[in-house]
């Protein structure tokens, strides 16, 4: 019956997702995915096999059961879909945009192996943008426990532990120390690659089950971990992130037109710069705007400094291709709008102009040496091969580290050196009784997936804590051997 | 949430508003500041606290209208409330009994001087402050000051009320009539903090200022406030505001503030327009 099947499906090739032309959305902040159409989908939705032993499903750090939900699409079940779907998945419509599905669920899915594999992503985004045009309903609650968490930071993982916890029926507050909730979803990526009317949306649905939402609370300076407990909280998890920005430490840094990736990336997209005037926060983009880095930090900033107006927009990547961190799609989507690629380089040094602008930068080149801890080839630099680069905004997009703020009068939390807290990774608890993290705050920046999924499990084990299930507090490494 | 509970002027370019923020005030100490929106679409512009009462939970801020932020929170009237209000930032003024201190306060720097006297005063401390202005109808809370100080000098640019002087003139006359200045903190517009810390270093004597760099988020995560400090780069944020004024790269910080000037002008200029148009002119 099965091999009956298999030709028919292998003619179809994998469905390409309709975008915005480069030429035009290069100078737009719009999305750039379109989305599938209804016959698109159906047409990739085909393509799945519903193999017996799903490979794609290991590959999802969420575990989302892949061939159940794309079967109900194969059925033209669209409800059925996303019921499916949204039992392992509380933020799809972000995980559909922003997964690096290259290296997860879509690595291992078997088409793969002799040809292109599903298009998960693009999939898992259709139902979701179909579910949201529906209007979200409360799902089932637990009744009321009458146990009240704190929740630190409103990025994926403090999003994800606080819609589960309500959802066990705690009472769930969140702590955010910026103006607006998301975290990285609202002031780091930008609306070109997730529109913020859809992490809106899903904010709106962690409110609707319940949790409240303080805004313009900074944990570490408003109140304190040892004030949240004071106030009655039973357990803290803390989801604060790794938003720490990193500089080369290389002479003339500190010039105008230098930025850091988060500072440019949040006057983008939280302060809404494109929109000034209307908008009172300015961003500055000069005309030859070189981003230091290969992650996706670096590929959103420079496609907003194109954006933004820059003539030229070069990336300046110490190793090769194959290395760079980002998302596969989005170093091409950067490619085709223009974006110049300068790899294997450096910087070295920053020069600035008698008014303290920057008027260029020196960059050495790097050639790939023996595979460092990372597993990747460590770039050395080539001696005397020294050049200028005549540019006149400098970005870093360095990677970034948990910001100590939140361990201000925390007591009892072990860190590591690196910065970011010791956690259990399977039930994301700390070495103080209590509290809870997970996220980048625990492996430092990684994805939005990976955080989501530390929020669920805390959410789970802090559940089996208020229950009573948890009567003695193993610390994070002792419960790590056990 | 965050009402503007009280609004005064003072003098003519400065104003003072209450805003109600229980949760800030709990913990406000002297030193730190608040980063506030004025509208959902407004930047976040930090202020020093220039005064807090925890139990009515209300903080103080006191402002100069330099641009189109201030422009508009001074536009604003009791009982309307910001769009957002965080604090309090910064690391509090370090006050222990240190023996003499003098505390300078130049414009708008004024304010934020005053919980700083006041609370080395508290801690035992012989407090002579300075207070100066360019002109007389920039200067105010002379007797709020005089009241926590041992002694209060007042000067202004122009002569226009009490002495005419700079502020670094009578800093510099105590620095060489008395040998017993443990330290001295200055605040103020940031060419008014070089030069208090110029005047005390042949002396000798530790100078704090508080810096005002340009801030996105005011929480360590943009490095938009970094400084030299001692040759370091630190963030002013959440490593100051306060450092030691000896150390500073003046001319760095005062580049640093001008990053958006141009910018920074034509919302002005926009927001001045429209304001005569809403109002008829
Ligand atoms: C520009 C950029 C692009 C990215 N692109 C992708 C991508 O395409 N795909 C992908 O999977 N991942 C991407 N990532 C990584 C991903 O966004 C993060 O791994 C993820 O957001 C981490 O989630 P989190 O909940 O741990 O922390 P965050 O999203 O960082 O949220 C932490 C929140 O806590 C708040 N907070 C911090 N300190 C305090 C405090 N003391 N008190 C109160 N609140 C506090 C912060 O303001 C923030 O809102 C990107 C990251 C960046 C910066
Ligand atoms: C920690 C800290 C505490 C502060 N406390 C106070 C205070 O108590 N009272 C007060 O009136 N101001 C204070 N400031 C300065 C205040 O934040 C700025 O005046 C305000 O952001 C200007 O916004 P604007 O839109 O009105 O003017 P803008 O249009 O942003 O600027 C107008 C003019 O002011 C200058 N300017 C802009 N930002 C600053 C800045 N941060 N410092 C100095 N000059 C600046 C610009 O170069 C320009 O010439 C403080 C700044 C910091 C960093
Ligand atoms: S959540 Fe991410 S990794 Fe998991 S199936 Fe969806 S796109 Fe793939
Ligand atoms: S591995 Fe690929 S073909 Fe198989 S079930 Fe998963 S998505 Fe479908
Ligand atoms: S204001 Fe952003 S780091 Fe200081």
């Amino acid at each position: 019956m099965a091999e009956a099947k298999k030709p028919k499906r292998e003619k179809i090739p994998r469905q390409e997702m309709p975008r915005q032309a480069p030429e035009v959305r290069r100078r737009n902040f719009n999305e750039v995915a379109l989305g599938y159409t209804p016959e698109l989908m159906a047409l990739e939705a085909k393509r799945c096999l519903q193999c017996k032993k799903p490979k794609c499903i290991e590959g999802c750090p969420v575990r989302v059961d892949i061939p159940a939900f794309i079967l109900k699409l194969q059925e033209g079940d669209l409800a059925g879909a996303a019921v499916a779907l949204y039992a392992d998945n509380n933020l799809p419509a972000i995980c559909g945009r922003v997964c690096p599905q290259e290296t997860q669920c879509e690595a291992v899915c078997v088409l793969g192996k002799k040809g292109e594999p599903v298009a998960i992503g693009r999939l898992e985004r259709y139902v979701a943008d179909w579910r949201i045009s529906q209007g979200t309903e409360v799902p089932e609650m637990a009744p009321p426990s009458g146990k009240r968490v704190a929740v630190v930071g409103s990025g994926p993982a403090g999003l994800t532990c606080a819609a589960d916890l309500a959802r066990y029926g705690h009472q769930v507050t969140i702590f955010e120390a910026l103006h607006a909730p998301g975290g990285v979803l609202i002031y780091g990526i930008p609306e070109f690659r997730l529109p913020k009317a859809i992490v809106h949306t899903e904010v709106e649905y962690v409110k609707s089950l319940g949790v409240e939402l303080i805004l313009n609370c900074v944990i570490g300076k408003t109140l304190t971990i040892d004030d949240l407990f004071d106030d009655g909280y039973e357990a803290v998890f803390l989801g604060t992130g790794a938003g720490l920005p990193m500089f080369m430490n290389i002479p003339g840094e500190n010039y105008n037109g230098v930025y850091s990736a988060n500072e440019f990336l949040t006057r983008v997209n939280l302060m809404k710069g494109y929109l000034f005037p209307e908008w009172d926060t300015p961003v500055r983009i000069g005309r030859r705007v070189a981003v230091v880095g290969g992650g996706n930090v670096a590929m959103d900033a420079a496609r907003c400094s194109m954006r933004l107006g820059a003539d030229e927009v070069i990336i300046v990547y110490r190793r090769s291709r194959v290395e760079m961190p980002a998302r596969a799609e989005e170093v091409e989507n950067a490619e085709e709008e223009g974006v110049v690629f300068n790899l294997l380089t450096n910087p070295v040094e920053i020069y600035g102009d008698d008014n303290g602008w920057v008027r260029g930068m020196k960059c050495i080149r790097m050639e790939l040496g023996e595979p460092d801890a990372s597993g990747r080839r460590r770039p050395i630099p080539i001696e005397g091969s020294e050049f200028d680069m005549d540019v006149d905004t400098v970005i870093m997009a360095l990677g970034t580290r948990p910001n100590p703020m939140v361990f201000t009068d925390a007591g009892g939390l072990e860190r590591t050196r690196w910065g970011t807290v010791v956690a259990d990774e399977t039930t994301g608890r700390t070495t103080r009784e209590r509290v809870w993290a997970g996220g980048d705050i625990v492996t430092g920046a990684a994805t939005v997936i990976s955080a989501m999924g530390a929020g669920k499990r805390a959410a789970a084990d802090i559940d089996r804590y208020l229950r009573g299930e948890i009567t003695t507090w193993m610390p994070a490494e002792e419960a790590q051997k056990a | 949430m965050y009402e503007i509970l009280a609004k005064e002027e003072l003098g003519t370019v400065n104003k003072l508003m209450v805003i109600d923020a229980p949760l800030v005030a709990r913990k406000a100490q002297a030193g730190q500041f608040v980063i506030l929106r004025v509208v959902e679409e407004g930047e976040r512009i930090p202020l020093t606290i220039a005064d807090f009462d925890r139990e009515k939970g209300t903080i103080t801020i006191v402002f100069q209208e330099v641009g189109k932020s201030t422009m508009h929170l001074g536009l604003l009237q009791v009982g309307d409330e910001l769009a957002s209000f965080t604090g309090p930032l910064g690391r509090p003024t370090e006050i222990e009994n240190y023996g003499t201190v003098v505390c300078v306060g130049g414009g708008v720097g004024i304010a934020p001087i005053y919980p700083i006297a006041r609370a080395l005063k508290e801690a035992g401390n012989e407090v002579i402050s300075i207070i100066g202005a360019r002109t007389k109808d920039l200067l105010f809370w002379e007797d709020k000051v005089r009241a926590v100080s041992d002694e209060l000098i007042v000067c202004t640019d122009d002569g226009s009320y009490a002495r005419k002087a700079l502020v670094t003139e009578p800093l510099k006359e105590l620095c060489e009539a008395r040998k017993d200045i443990a330290c001295v903190w200055g605040i103020g517009p940031a060419i008014m903090m070089k030069f208090t810390s110029l005047t005390t270093k042949p002396f000798g004597v530790k100078t704090i200022v508080s810096l005002n760099s340009i801030m996105v988020d005011g929480t360590g995560m943009c490095g938009a406030c970094r400084v030299e400090v001692g040759g370091k780069t630190r963030f002013v944020c959440v490593d100051g505001p306060e450092f030691d004024g000896h150390e500073v790269d003046w001319d760095l910080l005062m580049a640093r503030q001008r990053i958006y000037l141009t910018e920074e002008k034509r919302a002005f200029d926009e927001f001045k327009l429209k304001c005569e148009c809403d109002s008829g002119l």
